[in-house]
Order: structure tokens, then sequence, then C-alpha cells
């Protein structure tokens, strides 16, 4: 038998125009049953619509050419209503953002049986029998997970498990999965990785997985195809193909995934920012009328100290109180015991944040994309923090502050006449960092600063803020959930749990040998590039 | 779901409350005296005095207050300046009226603008979808009255299918009641149709590019079933939003409708009491209004909790 006939899905020259703008060309990709073929590229290397041209659930004005046989037909010969037929059926899809992926309006146990009954002539109720089989071989059983739940009732994990029943409700040939685990902890990630894994061993599924980040796939995947601009550039089986890929881009894509900026730490024994017994919940609405209201501990009594120049990390999966506590250090919000301090003084100071300390103390968030306002030109975003100083500076020394922090980041002075969305996320990225830079502050924090970025752009940035640290003896907390980045890029690492600092200490040390059993668990968790990389 | 309708239900209450003061207050701070109004420049000084002790004008304001709002809970709603009959007789007589004809716009402007929104939303970008939002556009622009005299025209004197104004009673069978609401309804539907056909597809294209529809997509459904399975209930909130504000316009806002056609309702009522300055019956039906515009809303806030899961539970 040839390669064609075994496979389940096989796309031959696959190009892909929408409204004349090529997006895919010649890409040649095959799955077989039981097989986990793993699509590696960055955003817009076209691998989430190598995934869409297969269900055909493309865009408006998106024309193929070449040819996708799955499960045994040729889908670009299909009309809509016979694809209507194998979606859900022959091949199922599992998708980046499992918070909104699902209905909020229908419950899960509705929302499974759709599947089945969209393809099925079969009464509702052994539709619901058959979606709580799905349920729980989805490792969501009824008895703890009703099926009369809603979707905004169940965590991030839990909603992708719903979204992957419903696409193995009818035990389909083939399932695509889109960066099924981005959204989600690492943790949370690891265990849906090992389900679909499961999944496809015990279905003999084929398995075509998406992913921006090479060690997730490296892990699973029985063979990777790496994408770079609409083209396959590198294809081969998994367990050898990091020792043999040839093409420049794999390579390079490779070594900015293991990168780890030089770092000369110049660290001086006193202590920056000091953070002690800081306590901050939150009331709850009453339940009932006459109850007592309910408080959450989102901070528990948490102490630490960064030393000037130093990079401290601080990692922890969603909800672990990290937010609150980078808020409580920007005295963005008060605590209710315990005491910041940035250099000795309060960042709190009776009811407002003390603007002497606030200064000195800087924040670049994730998304480069949400923490502009596109209306104002770059001038004008990077001198924002100036409201803090009581005499600004004006006319040529104001020119003169946004010329140097957009050189100290890369970009050039001309750039500050630009509005936002003329540039990439790399530069936007570069702009918050510009903006953190310009009052020349003492502590910088970096909340998942790099973890919305491509992984070429995430090592050009990480060494940017190695670069600037050294420059500016720059003090930073990096905040991530990426424990790869955080070995990269600090000398010393918090490991934070429900509100507490479980472990710290070297960075090295704690990520190397845990000894909490938390950090334990979320360092084997962590996808990892084969050792002999 | 019970908490969430408490906390509707007190703050139903707290408006209520707070609309009859302001009501009170704004018509207290008004200039003119209405025993002068209605006795005319020549009237004697003593007859002006006897007409307010009457009136009760003579009373301190709070005083006046507390026997207007118990008055009301009553039922009781005083007894207008100038027509010298009960307050409350007269909003039941033009309710008769006012009611049927804004619950019948407003069942043609749904019936109109679902159709229509849920179409054009399905064919975006189609020349169907533009040239009905061009329609929609249109129809917002047109002013009713223009429309509703164009429909008299038309329908009343040329072809003679419907009266040209009045209203028959519902004595008469409600058949011939409802045809002599018909050209006013469909006028005062006219432009709620398109705003509300327009709100209709743009809050159904913002559910159609949400995740959930290519989940849905990805399990086998056609565009059409994910519209009517999936994006509908969604868009729902924004719609109610505006189906609650139209009816409380509609009930109120019919004054030049029912001027163009004859109709003894709420809005001619109001507005001839204002010319009257019988504050009396200005003050009951104002506040008649607010209390209808609040239980509008109570009903649609809980029409959310009937479409939205999410609103039963309030976290």
């Amino acid at each position: 038998m040839t390669e064609t006939d075994m496979s389940l899905l096989t796309i031959e020259n696959l190009s892909l125009s929408i409204h004349g703008t090529a997006i895919l060309h010649d890409v040649s990709l095959s799955v077989a049953p039981g097989q986990i073929l793993g699509v590696i590229g960055e955003s817009g290397s076209g691998k989430s619509m190598t995934a869409f041209a297969s269900m055909q659930l493309l865009p408006e004005g998106a024309r193929c050419t070449g040819r996708i046989s799955l499960a045994g037909h040729e889908v670009l010969s299909l009309t809509e209503a016979q694809m209507c037929g194998l979606r859900g059926k022959a091949v199922g899809m599992v998708f980046q953002e499992p918070m909104t992926a699902l209905n909020p309006l229908k419950t899960i146990g509705d929302q499974v049986a759709e599947t089945i009954l969209m393809h099925e002539k079969i009464s509702r109720r052994d539709a619901m029998t058959r979606a709580r089989d799905a349920l729980a071989r989805a490792e969501l059983p009824e008895d703890r997970f009703p099926m009369t739940r809603y979707p905004h009732e169940l965590s991030g994990g839990q909603r992708q498990r719903v979204v992957i029943a419903m696409a193995i409700a009818l035990r389909p040939a083939l399932l695509i999965a889109d960066e099924p685990t981005t959204a989600l902890d690492v943790t949370t990630q690891a265990q849906i990785l090992k389900l679909l894994t499961r999944l496809v061993r015990e279905d003999g599924m084929g398995l075509l997985i998406i992913s921006h980040d090479l060690a997730v796939v490296a892990d699973m995947a029985d063979e990777i195809a790496i994408m770079q601009r609409g083209r396959v550039v590198e294809r081969g089986p998994a367990k050898t193909l990091f020792q043999t890929m040839q093409h420049p881009y794999s390579r390079a894509l490779l070594a900015a995934s293991t990168h780890a900026p030089d770092r000369t730490p110049g660290i001086n024994d006193d202590a920056l920012l000091v953070v002690q017994d800081v306590v901050r919940s939150y009331t709850l609405p009453r339940k009932s009328l006459f109850g007592a209201p309910r408080v959450i501990q989102a901070v528990r009594g948490v102490s630490f100290q960064i030393r000037r120049g130093e990079s401290l990390g601080l990692v922890g999966e969603s909800g672990c109180g990290k937010s609150t506590l980078t808020r409580a250090i920007l005295g963005l919000e008060k605590v209710q015991s315990g005491e910041i301090t940035l250099g000795g003084q309060p960042v709190f100071t009776g009811h407002r944040p003390n603007p002497e300390v606030r200064r000195r103390l800087q924040v670049v968030f994730q998304d480069p994309y949400g923490s502009f306002n596109p209306r104002h030109r770059v001038a004008r975003l990077v001198t924002e923090p100036f409201h803090l100083s009581e005499n600004p500076p004006q006319g040529a020394a104001r020119a003169a502050a946004i010329a140097e922090a957009l050189t100290a980041v890369g970009l050039s002075p001309e750039d500050q006449h630009k509005y936002i969305h003329e540039f990439s996320g790399g530069q936007r990225q570069r702009i918050a960092i510009a903006r953190a830079l310009i009052t020349r502050p003492d502590l910088i924090i970096l909340d998942e600063a790099v973890s919305a970025l491509d992984v070429q752009v995430r090592a050009q940035i990480l060494d940017l803020l190695a670069d600037l640290s050294e420059r500016f003896g720059l003090t930073y907390l990096f905040i991530s959930h990426d424990l790869s980045v955080v070995r990269s890029i600090t000398d010393r690492v918090l490991v934070m749990k429900l509100g507490e600092i479980v472990e710290q200490g070297q960075t090295e040390q704690v990520l190397d040998a845990p000894q909490h059993p938390y950090t334990q668990q979320l360092v084997a968790a962590a996808p990892r590039l084969p050792e002999n990389v | 779901m019970i908490r969430y309708t408490l906390t509707r239900l007190t703050s139903l209450i707290l408006s209520l409350v707070a609309a009859s003061v302001v009501i009170f207050a704004a018509i207290e701070v008004l200039p003119g005296d209405p025993a002068s109004v209605m006795l005319g420049v020549n009237a004697q000084e003593d007859t002006l005095a006897a007409l307010r002790t009457e009136l009760g004008l003579d009373q301190a304001p709070v005083e006046r207050y507390l026997t207007w709002v118990s008055g009301m809970v009553h039922g009781d709603f005083g007894v207008s300046y100038t027509y010298r009959t009960p307050v409350a007789q007269m909003i039941v007589d033009r309710l008769q009226v006012s009611l049927p004809l804004a619950l019948y716009a407003l069942a043609l402007t749904v019936l109109i603008a679902f159709p229509v929104g849920i179409w054009a939303a399905s064919r975006r970008g189609s020349f169907a979808d533009v040239s009905v939002m061009g329609l929609t556009q249109l129809g917002v622009a047109i002013p009713n009255f223009w429309f509703a005299m164009l429909m008299v025209l038309v329908f009343a004197i040329n072809l003679q299918w419907f009266s040209a104004g009045g209203f028959t009673g519902w004595g008469e069978g409600p058949l011939l009641a409802i045809k002599s609401l018909t050209l006013p309804a469909i006028a005062l539907a006219l432009p709620q149709a398109s705003i509300l056909a327009r709100v209709m597809r743009s809050a159904l294209l913002d559910t159609l590019s949400e995740d959930f529809i290519r989940t849905a997509r990805a399990k086998g459904l056609t565009r059409r079933q994910a519209l009517w399975r999936h994006a509908l209930r969604n868009a729902m909130i924004p719609v109610l939003t505006i189906i609650g504000m139209q009816f409380s316009f509609l009930l109120a806002g019919g004054i030049i409708i029912e001027n163009v056609f004859y109709l003894p309702g709420l809005g001619r009522l109001i507005f001839q009491a204002i010319s009257a300055r019988d504050l009396i019956v200005v003050e009951s039906v104002v506040m008649l209004l607010v209390f209808a515009v609040v239980m509008v809303n109570f009903m649609v806030e809980l029409a959310y909790a009937f479409v939205d899961p999410r609103l039963r539970v309030r976290r």
C-alpha cells in the first residue's frame, strides 16, 4: 500500500489564498491511523489555516488548490452539505480557547449530545447516554460533573475536556487539535496532552496537533512538521528530527526555544523591594441574605525580598494569587495586613499609592495588543508614566527622553510619531518596555511579558531585557507560568500556590531539585525538549 | 434565581420612590398657580383662596406628597382640576386605547424586525443584506406622522379599507377595535421595527463570529443550524434591552400618532393636561408611565436571566 492509501488525512500540494493573498504554498502532510502528527510554527505560519482547510471551515474568500483526502473523501470536491456530514463524524476538532469555545447558554450534556444528534437518527435520551460516555472518556465523570452544568461552572481545563468529548463523541477517525493547551496552566496542559494521547492510542485515531511550542509536541508526536510562511520546511519522525533537521528556519526555531540570554547579574546586597507578611483577601457577595459573606484569601502572609540588580521569578498557576500580589506591589490595591516597601518607603500610603514610590516602579503586561490606547501616538503612549512625576520633563528634555527610551529598546526615535497598530507584537512589547523605562525606574514588574510572543521574538525580548538590566541597573520581578523562560532570565525564583509561597531559592536549584511536592509537580508537568538536542 | 429576582425587586421599588419624589418636586417648583390658571386672570381673590383650599394647595408640600403617594397606592389618583372627574377613571379609559395600541405596535415591531434582522445577518454583505439595511435606514429616517398621513391617504381615503381615525371602543367587538388601531400601530411600528432589525442583525453578527459558533460548525452543523441553535439565543440580550425601551416609548410616545388618528390615548391626555396646567393629571400620568417603564425593565431583566444561565447565579 502507498502512503496515501493508509492515511486518514492526506494533504498534497495544498495552496490556499484568501481574497487573492496567498496563505499556504504546496503544503503536503499526512496522518495515519493511530499516528500523532505535530505541526509547529509561529503565528502566521499557516498551521491553523491548514487545519481549517482540512475541515473546510475557511473564512470567506478562501480558495484551495491541490488535494485533501480525509477518511477516503476528496474534501475539495465535496459540497458544503457533504462536508457537514463529515465534520464531527469523521473528523473532530479541538480549539485553542476553551473559555469561549462552548456556547455559554447550553448545558455541557446538550452540547456533547448535539454532535451525536447531528449525525445519527437516535432519540435525545440515547444521545444523552452516549454524551455521558464521551464526557466520562474525557475524564469528566457524571457523578462529579453532572451533564446539567453550564460552561461557566467549569474551569478552563474542564471546558477543554468538554470540547474534547464533543470532538470524540462519535469516535472520529481523525482529531485535529489547534493549540489545545496554549491557554491552560502547565499541569492542566500535561493532563490534557496525556488525555489526547490516551484517546489516540485507545481508538486508533489519528491526531493532528498544532502548536507554537516545540516542547509540547516533541513529547507526544510520532511525526513533526515545521511550517514557516505557509510552507512546510521540515518533516520527519519526532525521535530523530531534532538531530537531523536541516532547514535554517527549523534550526533557528529550536535555538530560540532553548535560548538563554547572556547575563552577568550585578546584584547588590541591599534589599530593594521588601514584602513582609502581606495578606490580601476579598469578600464575596453573601450566598444568602443572612449568611456570613465568604472571604477568599488571595494572598496569605507572603514575605520576600528582591535585592537591587536581581531578577526574581514568580511562578504559579492561574488563581494562585500572583496577580493580586502584583497589584499590591504596584500600590493598586490596599492590603489587609503586612507591608510592602520599595527602598524603605511604603508603596501605599493612606488610601492611595505613594507617588514617590510608583515612579520608581513600572510594569509590563502580557498582552501587547490590549495594553495600548490605539488612538494615541507612540510618543504619548511611552510618556504616560510621566503623570507620576511632579515636574515631568517638557519640550526638548521630553523629546530626548522619548528618543532615549525608544533607542534603548531597539526602535528608532522616529517611531514616536506612529500609532500602535503599525507595529508587530514583538515591537509593541518593546514599546511597552520603553514606556516602563522612561521614568528610569528601579524595579520593573514583568507580568507574563513574553508569554504571548513567538519563540524567536521571545528570545529577542529576553536578550533585550538582560541587556537593559545591565545597562540601567534594573531589578526585575518576572512573573511567568513558563518555567523555561524563568530559568533563562531569573536568578532566584518563588513558587506560589493558593496564596502562599511554597518554595523559594536559586532558580537552577529549585527547578533542578524541587523540594516541595507542588514544585515537583510543576517541573514534571512542564513540557521539555529531548535532552540530547 | 430567587436572589436575583429579589435584588431586582428592591431596585424596582427604590426607583419608584425616587421617581415619585422627583416628579412631585419638579411640579412643585414650576411657576404658575393651578387655581389662577383654572379660574382665569379676572378671578376674585377669595374664590381663588377657596379653590386653593379645595385642591389642598394650602397644605405643606411634605403632607401633600404623602397624601398623593398613599392615594396612588390605594388607586386614588385624585380629581382632575379641569375635568372634575377622578384621574384614575380617566387613566383607565385612556389605557384601553394606549395599552392595546402599544402591544399591537410592539408585536408588529418584533414580527417585522426578527425575520428581517436574522435574514440580513445570515446573508451578511450580500445584495439582500445591503438593500434591507438601506430600507431600515429609511424606516428610521421617515417621520412616522408623515408615514401615518400617507397611509390614511392610501388605505382610508382611496381604498377605504380602514377608517381615517377615531376609535370604535371595545364594546363594538374586538375585531373592529383592532381594525381601528391597525394603521396607528403600523405607523408606530415602522421606525421601531427598523431600529430593532438593525440591532438584531448586528447582535447576531457579533455572536456569529464567536468561537462557539466555529465549534458548532466543527460538529457538523450547517451555517443555518449554527445560527438558529447557537447564535440566536446568545444575541437576545441586546435585543431584549431594546424591546423593553421600545415598549415604554410606545406606551407614552404615541402623542403625535394619537393626534393624527384622533385616538383618545394616554399621550393625548397628558398633552391636554399640560396645556391646561392640570397638574394632578400630569403628575399621576407621568408617575404611571414611570411605573410602566420600571415594570417593563424588571421583566426584561427577568427575561435576561431566563436567556442566560450565568445571570441566574450571582457570584
